[in-house]
C-alpha cells in the first residue's frame, strides 16, 4: 500500500479541528436514496456461503487461478478473542470472507430473565468487559425509564464522570492492541500503564477493577470515597502528555502509515446501511454521537465537541479516537469540577434502600429494606429502549418489563456485533496482511458480540 | 429540524390508517403496532420520506410473549439522525406461521440481526439470503430463548464424570 506522505498532517488538523461550532447539519447525514443503492449492492455472507461460493469458483476456473479458503482462528492472537474468520483468498488478496461468532456465546440475556433486576446488573458488564461503567449506565437507564425515576445531580454528574473514564479505559485498550498487532509492542506498556491508573480509580470507587457494578438502577452504589476527587485530578492532570506521547510515537511513524492510511476504507453511506456506530462511524464523516444526538444522563450540559474524519481508512479512525481520548479528559474535567453535593442515589423507598442508621428506628423502613433485597422493586408493565455512546458505538439496552420483580426481555444491541459486519465489505480486495490492522481498527470486544 | 412523536404519528397514520393496528407512546417513545404483511411499506416509507429519514437501522429484537396471540413479536428500532427521533415497530408473529417480511435488502446490517432472533426465538426472515444460527451451534435443537424452554446448565466433564456427561450429551442419543 503506497504512503500518501502528503495530507497526513492536514488530515489531523483537520479531524482536531471538526464540530468546532458545535452544530450538526441535517445535510451531514446520507440520503435514504444513497442508503437505498447501497443497501441493494452489500451483502453480509456467512460463512456457508462463503464455502460454497469457493467451491463453485474452483470448479469454473483452470489450475492457475485458482484460490483457497483460509481459516483465521478461533484461537488466532490477533482476532481479540475467539472470532473465526473464513477467508477466501486469490493469492495474497482477500476475495470475501465471513466472520464466525458465538464461540464465547454465554446465553447472559436468557440468564438475566431468572434474576431480578439488581441481580441482572452484575451480568451486564459481562458483555463488553472493556467498559463496564457504560454497560452497568445502559441497563441502569432502560431500568430508570420503565420506573420513571428521577436521578439526584451528584450521581448524574459521577456517571458521566465515569463514562468518560470508562471509555478513554476501552480506548487504551483498542489503542495497545491495535499497535501490537502491528507490532509497536512499546505503545501497548505506555497504554496499559495509563489503564493502570484508571483501573485503580475503579477500584477506588467499586473495589473491583474490572466488573464494577458501580452505577446501578437508582443512582450509585455507594457515595465516592475521599480520595476520588484528587486521584482523578491527578489521573486527569497527565493524561493529555500521555496522549501526546502516544502520538509522538504512531501519527507520524512511516510504519504506522504504512500499514494504515488508505487501509480499509469505508466510506458514509456504506457505514450508515451497514449500521455501523461509534468512532468507526464518525471516521466517515458521520457526525452520529449518542451524546450529542439523544443526549442522556446529562450530556448536552457538557461542552466537548463531535470529532468526524472524512477518508474512513484505518488512519483515521486511529486520529478519530484519539482525539476523541481528549475531549473525554474535558468532559471528565468539567464533571469533576462541577460534581454537587448530595445524595448519591434516588430518595425513592421503593427503589433504593433505606440507610443503615434509619433502619435501627424506623420499622417501616426495615420494611422497605426488606422487600427490596428479598423482592425487588417491580416497575410496571411496559418496554423501554435506551442507546447510550459506549467505547464501540451504541450501545442499546431493551427491556420487557412484566410488572414481575424480573426482567422480561432483556436485549443488548451490541454495537462490536452490529460493526463486525462491516469487516467483509472492507477488506474485499485488500491484502491479508491489511486485514489484522482493519479488525484491530473496528475494535470489537467479543464478549460483546457473542454475549 | 427535530421530529415530535404528534407529527411522526400523524404523518405514518395518515398514510396507512388501519394498517397501524395501535400507535402508542411510553415514555416518550412512539411505537406502532402492525400485522407482518404491511412492515415493509412502513419501513420504506419511514426510511424515504423527505421529512422522516429513517435511515439508521439500531436494532431488531425478538419477544416471546407466551400465552398471548400472537406469540412472538419482532421489534424494530429505527433512528432518524437528521431529525434525531426514534421509532419503535411492533410486529405481531403467530406461533402457527411464525414469518416475517426480511429486511436485508433494505439494510444489510439486519442480517445478524435477523439471524439471532431465528436462533434465539425461530422467526423466519423470509427473503434472507442465509437464514442460520449465529451465536449457538448448527447442530442444537430448540430455539432457547423461548420461555418454553427451561434455564438449564451443563454439568462439567471431569475425568470422574467424563462418561456420565457425555452420555446426557444430544449426540450420544444419535
Amino acid at each position: 500500500m503506497a504512503v500518501a506522505e502528503k495530507g497526513v498532517a492536514e488530515r489531523r488538523t483537520a479531524i482536531f479541528n471538526s464540530g468546532k461550532n458545535g452544530h450538526v447539519s441535517p445535510g451531514a447525514f446520507p440520503t435514504p436514496q444513497q442508503v437505498a443503492q447501497a443497501a441493494r449492492e452489500i451483502t453480509v455472507p456467512s460463512p456457508r456461503q462463503v464455502i460454497a461460493a469457493n467451491a463453485e469458483r474452483m470448479k469454473n476456473s483452470s489450475e492457475f487461478e485458482q484460490s483457497m479458503v483460509l481459516n483465521m482462528g478461533p484461537q488466532h492472537p490477533s482476532t481479540h478473542g475467539v472470532l473465526r474468520l473464513v477467508v477466501e483468498l486469490e493469492g495474497e488478496e482477500v476475495v470475501q470472507l465471513a466472520p464466525d461468532i458465538g464461540f464465547l456465546h454465554t446465553g447472559i440475556e436468557k440468564n438475566m430473565e431468572a434474576k431480578t433486576y439488581q441481580q441482572a446488573l452484575v451480568m451486564t458488564e459481562r458483555t463488553d468487559y472493556l467498559g463496564p461503567m457504560i454497560n452497568n449506565l445502559v441497563y441502569a437507564l432502560a431500568v430508570e425509564k420503565l420506573l420513571d425515576c428521577p436521578i439526584p445531580p451528584r450521581a448524574q454528574v459521577g456517571r458521566v464522570l465515569l463514562s468518560e473514564l470508562t471509555r478513554m479505559n476501552s480506548y487504551l485498550v483498542w489503542l495497545g492492541t491495535h499497535a501490537l498487532d502491528l507490532a509497536a509492542m512499546s505503545v501497548f506498556l505506555y497504554c496499559f500503564r495509563e489503564r493502570e491508573m484508571l483501573l485503580d480509580i475503579f477500584e477506588l470507587v467499586s473495589g473491583a477493577r474490572m466488573h464494577t457494578s458501580y452505577i446501578r438502577p437508582g443512582g450509585l452504589a455507594w457515595d465516592f470515597p475521599k480520595e476520588f476527587k484528587e486521584t482523578v485530578q491527578l489521573f486527569l492532570n497527565i493524561f493529555p502528555s500521555r496522549i501526546d506521547e502516544y502520538e509522538a510515537l504512531l501519527t507520524d511513524n512511516p510504519i504506522w502509515k504504512e500499514r494504515t492510511v488508505g487501509v480499509g476504507k469505508l466510506n458514509a453511506v456504506d457505514a450508515i446501511a451497514l449500521g455501523a456506530s461509534g468512532a468507526n462511524l464518525r471516521a466517515t464523516g458521520v457526525p452520529y454521537d449518542v451524546r450529542k444526538l439523544f443526549p442522556y444522563s446529562g450530556y448536552e450540559n457538557y461542552d466537548f465537541r463531535l470529532i468526524t474524519g472524512t477518508e474512513g481508512d484505518t488512519y483515521e479512525r486511529y486520529l478519530v479516537r484519539i482525539a476523541e481520548m481528549r475531549e473525554s479528559v474535558k468532559i471528565a474535567q468539567q464533571a469533576l469540577d462541577n460534581l454537587p453535593d448530595g445524595p448519591y442515589a434516588t430518595s425513592d423507598r421503593k427503589i433504593w434502600p433505606p440507610p443503615k442508621e434509619e433502619i435501627t428506628y424506623s420499622m417501616e423502613s426495615l420494611i422497605h429494606h426488606f422487600k427490596l433485597w428479598t423482592e425487588g422493586f417491580k416497575p410496571p408493565k411496559g418496554d423501554a429502549y435506551v442507546g447510550v455512546e459506549s467505547g464501540r458505538g451504541e450501545l442499546g439496552c431493551y427491556i420487557v418489563s412484566d410488572g414481575s420483580n424480573k426482567p422480561y426481555r432483556v436485549h443488548f444491541r451490541g454495537p462490536s456485533f452490529i460493526n463486525l459486519q462491516a469487516l467483509p465489505h472492507m477488506a474485499k480486495g485488500q491484502v491479508i496482511g491489511d486485514l489484522i490492522a482493519m479488525l484491530a481498527s473496528l475494535d470489537p470486544v467479543l464478549g460483546e458480540v457473542d454475549r | 429540524m427535530a421530529l415530535d412523536n404528534e407529527t411522526v404519528k400523524a404523518r405514518v397514520q395518515g398514510q396507512f390508517g388501519a394498517a397501524v393496528l395501535e400507535a402508542s407512546e411510553y415514555r416518550g417513545d412512539l411505537a406502532f403496532r402492525i400485522q407482518p404483511d404491511d412492515l415493509l411499506p412502513i419501513v420504506l416509507f419511514l426510511r424515504d420520506s423527505a421529512d422522516l429519514q429513517y435511515i439508521w437501522l439500531a436494532s431488531i429484537t425478538g419477544v416471546d410473549y407466551l400465552g398471548r396471540d400472537p406469540r412472538f413479536e419482532v421489534v424494530y428500532h429505527l433512528r432518524s439522525l437528521a431529525n434525531q427521533h426514534m421509532v419503535v415497530l411492533k410486529v405481531g408473529v403467530p406461533e402457527a406461521h411464525p414469518h416475517v417480511p426480511s429486511i436485508v435488502p433494505l439494510w444489510p446490517t439486519a442480517t445478524y440481526q435477523e439471524r439471532e432472533a431465528w436462533d434465539m426465538f425461530g422467526i423466519v426472515f423470509d427473503g434472507h439470503p442465509d437464514l442460520q444460527r449465529i451465536l449457538l451451534p448448527e447442530d442444537w435443537d430448540g430455539h432457547v430463548q423461548r420461555k418454553d424452554e427451561p434455564l438449564v446448565y451443563e454439568e462439567v466433564a471431569f475425568s470422574f464424570n467424563h462418561d456420565d456427561v457425555d452420555a446426557q450429551k444430544p449426540y450420544a442419543k444419535e
